[in-house]
């Protein structure tokens, strides 16, 4: 047998499998090996399932010889080590719950597993999903695969490089203000971040409740809405999630740039954008134009300005009520001395948590505590009111509002680890998008100083077909998202 | 916004997170920073605004009121840092 080409797309593996080109079996063991091989390089898993991974691949396996023709029997997956997998320990990339071991499936991993997806393991990310490097992981940075010196994006990093390296061919992320599409955009592939409510937050370490969405992570349109499609949808456990139902999402693929309407909002752009981007994604609005989409310039949105500091009171406050579980008595790292109950509570949190985990619970103490919640908590939920009437005005005229996903590429791992201000604004134009409660995608549109180069798509609430419609007629007329980093030392 | 020291170390009570002085220095200059950013929402006026709580407008959803197994002891306490005789056992809150 010649050995298994691991570059191809998850439905193409789908085809081959199906086939009998290759066993689930034999897939499993393959992409194990790479992954195991990738590890060094990288640091893009905190737990790789070897043994999980073979059980499945030998179900999938059945299931094909029974005839199963589900897109993802026996596919591998990444998870993002935010969500829970029963027996299999789930960190939070936070030293809080080194050696967590759930007694429940979350409901996205219940529904892939149902769909015969292969977990491949536990995927890297900053602690509790907050930042945007992965670099604030208990267990190390994740590196980014174009460059080892550079950070993947984050929070979701450990997912976007090992599918950008060719390790898996999808995974899952979770994005709360960017988390999914900006390490996406870091490491040239395909992410999105659904409509809030469309995906089921049962069994997820909570960050911001009502910023929260997982979402899909691939190399192409057609394999994102292929693995969203198996998990999106209705979850009595979660009364957030919305009773709409889920479409086929690749419904819209055969109509191309047909009917498209997009709006850019060039104000936004005015400031901080690097010159590499701005440029790919002015090539990239070209294209859309060019092959038939109808491109509106100028669209307004003067509050989305302000969604940065919204998001920083909404998203911290809301953290600090979520981690406020976190006492050390029930679970999780827990001190075991102290003069009183309160003291071992505080010593248990004070070194269970790393400094952006304690950042964030503090600034969302602040900004809810006695005196100040009407100035910074009660003012934020009214701006979000104000993005939010924006968008629905900007979508009466177009479908979609393209932005870059990022400002810049991927920078160097340390440059801003220290300065929170300087990271935070690598999330300006995918934060609205979650504070509006927004679908929206990061494509490959371009390359700048060697380094990918992503641009965002946003759509109308639960209309992801339209966006995918998008990302599948940008590659079918480009090739960005086929560029693939070299090979990794040893892999 | 300048915080002071005591005003972080007030914070970091109410959080029940124990912070080092050298952490209390750096979380008053980096949070004195991020509060900074957050002077803008001043600028804009929202006298006539509702707040928005959540995007998607689901209200009071409720479910049936069914018995249903609950999880078995053994794995509520697979995770507890300290157990005894089939329960969690934690420090003294009063003396």
């Amino acid at each position: 047998m010649p050995p298994i080409d691991l570059d191809v797309s998850a439905h193409e593996h789908a085809r081959r499998l199906r086939a009998g080109e290759y066993s689930a079996r034999a897939l499993a063991e393959a992409t194990l090996a790479r992954v195991r091989a990738q590890e060094p390089s990288l640091n893009a898993y905190i737990t790789v399932t070897d043994d999980l991974a073979l059980a499945q691949a030998d179900a999938a396996d059945a299931r094909l010889k029974a005839g199963d023709a589900g897109p993802l029997v026996g596919i591998p997956v990444g998870v993002k080590d935010l969500l829970s997998t029963k027996g299999v320990q789930t960190t939070a990339a936070s030293h809080m719950l080194e050696g967590f071991t759930p007694v429940i499936d979350c409901t996205v991993v219940e529904r892939l597993n149902a769909a015969g997806a292969v977990t491949i393991g536990k995927t890297n990310l900053d602690e509790f999903a907050m930042g945007s490097s992965t670099e604030h992981s208990y267990f190390g940075p994740t590196k980014n695969p174009w460059d080892l010196t550079r950070v993947p994006g984050g929070s979701s990093g450990g997912s976007a490089a090992t599918v950008a390296a060719r390790g898996v061919p999808i995974s899952i992320g979770t994005d709360t203000g960017g988390s999914i599409r900006q390490p996406a955009s870091l490491c040239g592939i395909l992410g999105l971040k659904t409509t809030y409510g469309r995906v089921s937050r049962f069994g997820i370490v909570a960050f911001a409740s009502s910023l929260d969405q997982a979402g899909p992570f691939g190399r192409d349109a057609e394999d994102v809405a292929t693995l969203l499609g198996a998990f999106a949808g209705h979850d009595p456990r979660d009364s957030t999630t919305a009773p709409v139902p889920v479409p086929d999402y690749t419904e819209r693929f055969d109509r191309g740039f047909e009917g498209l309407r997009i709006g850019v909002p060039d104000s936004l752009l005015e400031q901080g954008v690097d010159a590499g981007v701005r440029e790919a994604v002015e090539q990239a609005i070209a294209t859309f134009a060019s092959n038939g989409a109808q491109v509106k310039r100028g669209i307004e949105l003067p509050a989305a300005k302000a969604a940065l500091p919204v998001y920083y009171i909404i998203a911290p406050s809301e953290a600090s009520a979520n981690l406020a579980r976190y006492d050390g008595v029930k679970y999780g790292f827990s001190y075991p001395d102290g003069r009183n109950a309160e003291e071992a509570m505080a010593e248990s949190r004070g070194r269970g948590f790393g400094a952006e985990v304690k950042r964030r619970i503090m600034l969302g103490t602040y900004a809810l505590s006695a005196g100040y919640y009407d100035a910074y908590y009660l003012k934020a939920q009214k701006v979000r009111t104000l993005i939010q009437r924006e968008y629905a005005a900007a979508f009466a005229d177009v479908d979609l509002i393209l932005t870059p996903t990022s400002p810049g590429v991927a920078f160097r791992i340390g440059e801003k680890v220290d300065d929170p201000v300087a990271m935070y604004l690598n999330d300006l134009y995918t934060i609205p998008v979650n504070i509006a409660g927004l679908p929206g995608i990061s494509i490959p549109c371009g390359m700048s100083e060697g380094l990918p180069v992503g641009l965002q798509l946003v759509g109308r609430y639960f209309e992801e077909s339209t966006v995918l419609q998008a990302a599948h007629a940008y590659g079918s007329v480009t090739d960005w998202h086929e560029r693939r980093p070299p090979a990794l030392p040893g892999a | 916004m300048a915080l002071t020291a005591e005003e972080v170390r007030h914070i970091a009570t109410l959080a029940r997170v124990a912070v080092s002085p050298e952490e209390v220095e750096r979380l008053r200059v980096q949070l004195s920073g991020i509060l900074d950013q957050f002077q803008m929402l001043n600028d804009i006026d929202t006298s006539d605004v509702p707040p928005t709580t959540q995007s998607f407008d689901l209200h009071s959803v409720q479910r049936a009121d069914e018995v249903r197994p609950s999880l078995p002891r053994a794995e509520a306490l697979l995770n507890a840092p300290r157990t005894e005789d089939g329960y969690i056992r934690v420090r003294a809150v009063l003396d």
